[in-house]
This record gives C-alpha cells, sequence and structure tokens, in this order.
C-alpha cells in the first residue's frame, strides 16, 4: 500500500496524478517531488488529479495546502480534478474548496489553465 | 484484538489495514470503513508526529472490540501528552505548521466516529477512545 506520484509539465503548468494511499508516510515524498519539480520547472500553476487516490487522511491535506501556498506566493492557481467522493468529504471538511478549484476532469482543468 | 508497533510512519498503512480487517466482520458499509481508516491513521499519526515526536523507540498501542454493532477502539502512546485537549481539537489547530499539518486530525475523527474521548497527561501520554455503531437491517441480496 502505497502512492504512486505522475508528473507532468506542461508549459508553466505541472500536472501531478496520484494513485494510491495519501498520508503522513507517503505525503513527505509527494513534497519534495513537487516542489523539486515546481522549482526545476518554473511552475505557476498545478493540477492535482486525484482519480485514483483510494485513501487520503489530514496529512493529504496539510500537504496539498502547502503547494497551494506555494503557488499563490507567485500568484498561480491550484486545481483539483476527478475526486472521489471519500476525498471530497474531507476537502469540504477543512474548507479547501473557498481556497482551491474542482473540475471533473483533468481535460477541464486543462481548459481552465489554458494548456488543453 | 491487540496490535503494538514502533512509532514508523510506514505502520501507519499497516495499523489502519488492520483494523478494517478485523472489523469486516460486521459488514460495514464502504463509507463506514473508509472512516473507520482515517480516524485509525489520524489517531496513530498524531501519536507518531506529537507523541513520540517521531522517535521510532516509542510503541503505539491498538486496541478494537466488537459489541453487537458497535466498534470500540482505542489508540494509546505514552508519549509527551496533550498540553491542553480543548485547544487541540479546534480545527485547523496544530502545533507543528512547519511540518505542514493541517490541524484536522481531531475534526476528522469527531465527523467520523459517534463519540470520542481523549485523556491526556503531559509527560505519560495520551489515550484515544473511538466508537461508533455500523448501520444494521442491510437489505440482504440473496
Amino acid at each position: 500500500m502505497s502512492l504512486s506520484i505522475d508528473l507532468e509539465v506542461r508549459q508553466d503548468v505541472l500536472c501531478i496524478r496520484l494513485s494510491g494511499e495519501l498520508d503522513h508516510h507517503t505525503s513527505e515524498e509527494l513534497k519534495s517531488r513537487v516542489t523539486e519539480a515546481i522549482e526545476k520547472h518554473h511552475i505557476l500553476h498545478i493540477i492535482m488529479n486525484l482519480e485514483k487516490l483510494t485513501f487520503m487522511d489530514s496529512s493529504g491535506l496539510g500537504v496539498v495546502l502547502g503547494r497551494y501556498k506555494q503557488i499563490k506566493l507567485k500568484n498561480g492557481e491550484m486545481v483539483v480534478c476527478a475526486i472521489t467522493p471519500q476525498v471530497k468529504r474531507l476537502f469540504e471538511m477543512s474548507g479547501l474548496f473557498k481556497i482551491i478549484r474542482l473540475e471533473p476532469s483533468e481535460q477541464f482543468a486543462l481548459e481552465r489553465l489554458g494548456v488543453a | 484484538m491487540h496490535i503494538q508497533f514502533s512509532a514508523l510512519s510506514q505502520n501507519e498503512s499497516f495499523a489502519r489495514v488492520t483494523v478494517a480487517a478485523f472489523i469486516a466482520q460486521l459488514d460495514p458499509t464502504l463509507d463506514e470503513l473508509t472512516e473507520i481508516k482515517t480516524v485509525v491513521s489520524e489517531a496513530v499519526t498524531n501519536a507518531i508526529i506529537h507523541g513520540y515526536e517521531q522517535n521510532p523507540a516509542g510503541i503505539v498501542y491498538i486496541s478494537a472490540a466488537i459489541e453487537d454493532d458497535m466498534i470500540d477502539l482505542v489508540i494509546r502512546d505514552n508519549g509527551i501528552g496533550i498540553n491542553d485537549i480543548e485547544e487541540a481539537r479546534q480545527p485547523l489547530f496544530t502545533t507543528k505548521p512547519e511540518l505542514e499539518r493541517s490541524g484536522m486530525g481531531f475534526t476528522i475523527m469527531e465527523n467520523f466516529m459517534d463519540q470520542i474521548e481523549v485523556e491526556s497527561h503531559p509527560g505519560t501520554g495520551t489515550t484515544i477512545r473511538l466508537i461508533k455503531y455500523v448501520t444494521k437491517n442491510k437489505a440482504l441480496c440473496n
């Protein structure tokens, strides 16, 4: 039971596709890989595709919020897409949708950020 | 059911999957199973990060019992304890913002369980008791 992290850069957008389980243990790797990619590729916006994320807890909320703060400093935007009902519940409980946009699919998210 | 394990982050998934396997005999819904896994993850992560401050020499203890349709979980550590339990339970409150903690652990436990009791003393550790009633009278599919 672990987390698989797929990163793709499209211009100034970093697309993060997660599959598996995001908890305190796996959030450390996600944080370091995404932070490295943001710096290396001069990333402004982030898309998080959570379609295949089977489990998430509050450590996941922390790492998402941390990356939001990182790109917010550059006036970037974060879009979450293809979220499962279980994960959506945690986002709603913590009020994250007040600052992070939700789109039904990765395609919609890419269009929203103008890199489709 | 009783388990104990070292305060290592890789044991968080072991803990939640083991408790989920134990309560599977109650035939919970998928939502109930996810709720139980999430609260176990929250309490165990708190014990590792806050109770033991990530010292792997610490031991986390979990007891789980089933009585009719009730699940009774106790997650305990012998760590540093909580100074102010009321403050710790506030949504978004965290003592470790530098570790990107969201401060949502207790809020999630309160939302996903029917009852929560927190007992903690500085220097001796924290015990969290979580109770949940699973749905009865499910439709039979046979």
